[in-house]
């Protein structure tokens, strides 16, 4: 099994088929995206490959260290950073062939018009912790 | 996975009771099912108030559960109760169904995964919270792994019994998962290994143990205290554990000597020969190369192959290791650490350099990704 990182984005990604910013969403289509999102996670529950996902505020800060007894620089919210995640979901599945099309699916999730938003997901396997045993 | 007394010896009894339910008319789901829940009550129980007759005590609760379960499940399917009429817990004969357990738990008709969930379960005797934290996982996904994989089993008829191949596979699976943190896969692993080949006669039984036992005997020397790797040619030998090895060349010499080759012999002969010599330069490569020509007419695995062109580089050259690499795909996984490594034999250090870190942005572990990230370092200094 391997696991793998499931990025949603909110900027940063190829742009969507369905390229309808959700506040111009009637408040339905809003319910059955969110419902959509919660059967998906509910069906890897039952499926044995779910093992966590959030979501994540749009807005975040940047903090970096500054030096022995100095308290860390903070800086931001960038409006105009390139890349911005909007949430994950962490898989664990049985190849990376059975990933893409959990990705594929998550993809689907209708947007306006309740149509699928054929949003790009970004897909990133998770590199192991434990050292090999056979060396 | 440090045990207390009393955690091991259960361990060792839960698959004996599962096959004792079943052997009293109980289906292997519903056994499974009690038996993982008298497990749970013993973890709570025992360490306060040690029972007597342990076997006894796990067999009457597992029981009770059973009979308890199959009763509401009747009460819900207003069916007849028969289970009443069953004999109560009493003598126990002893017979032992572990083979079978194996074989039904590693069924070929469920995914490796499944297996080895179910494995570590039922003849493993490990709850399912501590399975889920060995492979990092939410309890409940873990959970519903295994109810699957028992749906899966439950439908099987007793004419497929399942095979050996795969039940070693699945112990090779969790050996290679390896350790981190509290839980020892690899050391389970030997555990059940052990256990099978006391209940068969299979020569590949025999090579599997063998080949767990001296991998792991260099578990010691194979990572420093803060967790990095130390590759095969600069391990500390003194490290290796001498009684793992002696048991482990025991066994296999024992296997070889009937004659009927296997992959898991072959590969544990290989170990053999590493942990035979007191230097890489000390190691019979000739003889390793002989063994992997073994393996890959066994197997024809691209993985055995890849690794042969490293014996291949010792044995004869680094060009000759190049030349077994050549044909090979550049999509397997430690390709490019081969090459790397080949190259840097080879004295094109500004290559190996390049490969190195290509390797560690390759790599899919942490400790390796970092030992290729050091490798490419130390090499580009060198430059």
């Amino acid at each position: 099994m391997t696991k793998y990182l499931l990025l949603k984005h909110y900027r940063g990604a190829p742009t969507p088929v369905n390229d309808v910013p959700m506040d111009q969403w009637t408040p339905e289509e809003v319910s059955d995206h969110i419902r959509f999102m919660g059967d998906f996670a509910a069906r890897l529950e039952e499926t044995g490959e779910f093992v966590d996902g959030q979501a994540l505020a749009p807005e975040g800060l940047w903090v970096r260290y500054d030096g022995e007894g100095r308290p860390p620089v903070t800086d931001g919210p960038f409006a105009e950073t390139k890349d911005l995640i909007a949430g994950w979901m962490l898989i664990d599945v049985e190849d990376q062939q059975r990933a893409i099309e959990l990705a594929g699916e998550l993809s689907s999730a209708p947007g306006a018009g309740g149509r699928p938003l054929h949003e790009w997901l970004e897909l990133r396997p998770i590199l192991e912790e434990a050292p090999p045993s056979d060396q | 996975m440090t045990d207390s007394p009393g955690e091991a010896l259960l361990r060792e009894l839960v698959p004996q009771v599962i096959g004792l339910l079943v052997r009293r008319g109980a289906d292997f789901v519903a056994a499974e099912d009690a038996v993982q829940d008298a497990l749970l009550s013993a973890l709570e129980a025992w360490p306060v108030d040690p029972p007597r007759d342990p076997k006894g005590w796990l067999v009457t609760v597992a029981w009770r559960r059973f009979v308890d379960a199959a009763r509401s499940d009747a009460a819900r399917t207003a069916r007849e109760l028969r289970v009443d009429a069953e004999p109560v817990p009493g003598a126990v004969t002893d017979r032992d169904d572990t083979l079978e357990l194996y074989l039904r738990c590693a069924h070929p008709s469920l995914t490796p995964a499944s297996a080895v969930a179910l494995t570590l379960r039922a003849v493993g005797g490990l709850t399912t919270r501590q399975i889920a934290e060995a492979y990092l996982v939410p309890e409940a996904t873990m959970a519903q792994r295994i109810s699957r994989a028992k749906r899966t089993v439950s439908r099987i008829s007793l004419d497929e019994p399942g095979s050996l191949v795969t039940a070693l596979r699945v112990l090779y699976l969790v050996f290679n998962e390896g350790y981190s943190g509290d839980t020892d896969l690899s050391s389970e692993a030997i555990r059940l290994a052990r256990r099978l080949h006391a209940v068969t006669d299979h020569e590949e039984a025999a090579g599997l143990l063998a080949l767990m036992l001296l991998h792991h005997a260099r578990r010691p020397a194979r990572t420093r205290p803060d967790g990095s790797l130390v590759p095969l040619t600069a391990q500390d030998r003194s490290l290796w554990d001498t009684d793992l090895v002696a048991e482990g060349v025991t066994i296999l010499q024992r296997a070889l000597s009937r004659g009927r080759l296997g992959e898991y012999q072959a590969q544990a002969a290989i170990a053999a020969l590493h942990c035979d010599a007191r230097s890489t330069a000390e190691t019979d490569w000739v003889q390793v190369v002989e063994w992997y020509d073994e393996l890959v007419s066994l197997t024809d695995s691209p993985v055995h192959r890849l690794n042969r062109a490293v014996a291949v580089g010792e044995a004869d050259g680094a060009r000759a290791g190049l030349a077994v690499l050549e044909p090979l795909d550049p999509e397997l996984p430690r390709y490019t650490a081969v090459a790397a490594h080949l190259y840097e034999k080879d004295g094109d250090l500004s290559r190996a350099a390049e490969l190195y870190a290509e390797a560690a942005r390759r790599a899919t572990n942490v400790p390796e990704r970092d030992h290729l990230a050091r490798e490419a370092a130390r090499v580009r200094q060198a430059l």
